[in-house]
């Protein structure tokens, strides 16, 4: 007996950007999966091309609303690189503060308000905060601590206008940050009471072996700085990272995905810190995921949930950490002269690293730029974790396998808006 | 007697995510709007999609491609009240940077198959296409206008929204003029109100996130960057970045 089946979602929902998936069964074998991006590209890379150098933060934190800090933080790191400055003590550990807001307001939002209804069966928060309004609230009271965080150092929660290369235009006064104190103390309980939650819900029996990519830092979990590393053996420095990703074709569609060279897919993101960092998460965080039983490593993409919710405490108790060291800056930026000349940066956005390059003439004017978004990166895992999981739904109702597949996409929190611009995507409609 | 809640829709074109997400910012008011209207469409947000009519659509994004060129008449036809949000749908957004560059080009230095890709040359705003019934300016928008925007619609009255100058803000905040007392080199003079002055009370120029307030002028301002010395082209880059293809700004600087 033949049976061909159909698994089509037009818009996947509850996701950054616009984005479908189509597959095609016969069998129960899978004919054709495609992940289908319908996002108009925007050509950063294009018009980033004689823009002066110190216009990039501004013009890259545009590629995304979501995670801003990410584009901005990436494009000051590769820029200094190409100028040899460092930006080290105070305004470091405010990067660092600004990035754990990101994270925290971005976690809170996926955690809560896109991945949450997925596993108690509704359409959207809203609809579940009906039945479970407290978690509701907790998930945008805590969004709402890292966007108060975002801004304060970086003027709004989208689109922060105090970011430049070196540094900041104005760095706050000590008591400004303290003032956060109290609200992160109730977030270091309802985080880690959020990760004994996540780890209650219920998992599908899922693993795939694949290969971890993140940043790792000697001594703190990585967030703006470190070497590139994997599971299975990557330890190159940032500047590498094109002589070991390249993007490869692969046979059942014409796009063209990142993958390591040599060796194929990998996943960046939470599961890939969380592996590859776990004795670098902040002491709570750890006791927390150990609490909850969280495996380490942690395969199963669909327990990112957990993931982001312990990682959510990591950056709640940096935050209050950094704030408890601050110690205002004698000037909030340090000068960095024209960056003549190539450099790279990476730091690890809340989907995963970001890797931006750019080269710069004598006059300040960028000359190439080039930037990898984490959803490119893990766009092929996503298609291999569907290959492996639409068999095994195949005889489920159409719209419970529809909503499982839709699920495994949303375990990586992909934000196809910023993906666009860069995926080497064939547009196919019907 | 119950009177059905209004139906919500936001739509989505070329863009960030980042003005939409505003709706999801507002922490404190999000379930409380969720109680006064119909969230019918929003994919960020949910799985459920409701087919129109709609009575209150928000539009994100610009039309940069022949099928949203096409969609957007769709979303009009749908709509009762269109507002556009964002400086993409309201402007063109940075993507029309490529209004002033060869498209084609583009594509050949970002994509290695160019042929793949659907584009049209120009990035240009909802209100090219079709009639927008009230604009939202910002890169992003400010929540405080969006919860006016949606209040205003909810009560039946015009929402209150400044048309004047970046300055007004400044001087209502008392924020020492930048561009007077230190040079600095800000969109201030031209650039509509709605953000509160942010980047002057952080100690650095407004580079135009609203876009052009009503009634500028800015070959004055341009003159006047250019007696502090600055140079052509970066007066022409400063007037071209977020809010590039706005009529007051296309020009760079120059008559429009």
């Amino acid at each position: 007996m033949t049976r061909a089946r159909r698994i089509k979602v037009d818009m996947l929902a509850r996701v950054e950007g616009e984005g479908g998936l189509t597959v095609r069964l016969k069998d129960g074998r899978v004919r054709e999966l495609r992940l289908d991006i319908f996002e108009p590209p925007r050509f950063f890379e294009g018009f980033l091309r004689g823009r002066h150098f110190r216009e990039v933060p501004d013009i890259t934190a545009r590629i995304c609303g979501i995670c801003p800090v990410a584009y901005q933080m990436s494009s000051c790191h590769a820029l200094e690189a190409a100028a040899g400055v460092r930006v080290t003590g105070p305004l470091r550990d405010l990067r660092r503060l600004l990035y754990c807001g990101e994270w925290i307001e971005s976690h809170a939002l996926h955690v809560f308000l896109l991945h949450a209804p997925d596993f108690l069966g509704y359409d959207d928060a809203i609809g579940m905060a009906a039945d479970h309004g407290a978690v509701v609230q907790k998930g945008l009271r805590l969004k709402k601590l890292g966007n108060a965080i975002v801004a304060k150092l970086g003027g709004r929660e989208i689109h922060p206008i105090n970011v430049c290369v070196g540094g900041f235009y104005r760095v706050p006064r000590r008591q400004e940050l303290v003032a956060f104190v109290p609200e992160l103390e109730w977030a270091r309980e309802a985080a880690y009471r959020t990760v004994r939650w996540a780890a209650g819900l219920d998992f599908p029996d899922f693993s795939r072996d694949t290969e971890f990519v993140a940043l790792r830092h000697p001594d703190e979990y990585p967030m703006n700085e470190g070497r590139l590393v994997s599971s299975r053996g990557l330890d190159i420095d940032v500047a590498e990272f094109e002589a070991h990703v390249v993007e490869e074709q692969v046979p059942y569609s014409n796009a063209l995905h990142a993958a390591i060279r040599g060796r194929g897919a990998y996943a960046c993101g939470p599961l890939a810190r969380y592996n590859l960092n776990f004795d670098r998460l902040s002491p709570g965080a750890r006791a927390a995921a150990a609490e909850a039983g969280l495996p380490v490593p942690c395969t199963n993409p669909f327990m990112s949930i957990v993931v982001r919710g312990v990682e959510l405490l990591c950056a709640v108790e940096e935050a209050l950490r950094l704030i408890a060291a601050y110690t205002e800056p004698d000037a909030p930026r340090v000068e960095v002269p024209v960056p003549e000349g190539t450099g790279h940066g990476c730091t690890e956005a809340p989907r995963g690293i970001l890797y931006h390059r750019y080269r710069v003439g004598p006059d300040g004017l960028v000359r190439e730029a080039r930037i990898v978004p984490p959803t490119a990166q893990n766009q092929r895992s996503i298609e291999e974790d569907l290959l492996e999981l639409v068999p095994r739904v195949a005889d489920l109702p159409l719209e419970e396998a529809t909503l499982r597949c839709e699920q495994a996409i949303r375990n990586y929190d992909p934000c196809i808006s910023c993906a666009t611009h860069f995926l080497r995507l064939r547009l196919e409609r019907e | 007697m119950k009177r059905s809640k209004p139906r919500l829709a936001v739509f989505k074109f070329a863009s960030c995510d980042g003005c939409q997400l505003t709706l999801l910012d507002c922490e404190d008011e999000l379930l409380a709007v969720a109680g006064q209207v119909d969230i019918a469409y929003f994919p960020e947000a949910s799985r459920a999609m409701a087919p129109g009519p709609y009575d209150l659509a928000l539009v994100e994004g610009s039309i940069t491609t022949p099928h949203d060129a096409e969609r957007i008449l769709q979303v009009r036809r749908r709509a009762r009240v269109l507002v556009t949000i964002g400086a993409c749908a309201t402007a063109g957004g940075i993507q029309a940077l490529r209004n002033f560059a060869d498209v084609a080009e583009y594509a050949r230095a970002v994509y290695p198959r160019p042929e793949y890709l659907e584009t049209l040359a120009w990035s240009t705003p909802v209100s090219s296409h079709v009639p927008v019934d009230l604009e939202l300016r910002g890169c992003p928008i400010d929540k405080g206008q969006l919860l006016e925007v949606i209040s205003a619609y909810l009560a039946g009255r015009r929402p209150n929204l400044r048309r004047t100058s970046v300055c007004t803000e400044c001087k209502a905040r008392g924020t020492t003029c930048l561009l007077v007392a230190g040079g600095v080199p800000c969109l201030g003079p031209v650039t509509q109100a709605g953000c509160g002055a942010l980047c002057p009370s952080y100690d650095r120029g407004c580079y135009g996130c609203f876009g052009p307030a009503e009634s500028p002028n800015p070959p004055a301002l341009a003159g006047r960057l250019a007696e502090l010395g600055r140079g052509p082209d970066e007066v022409e880059r400063l007037f071209r970045t977020f809010n590039a293809w706005a009529e007051a700004f296309r020009g760079g600087g120059r008559p429009a």
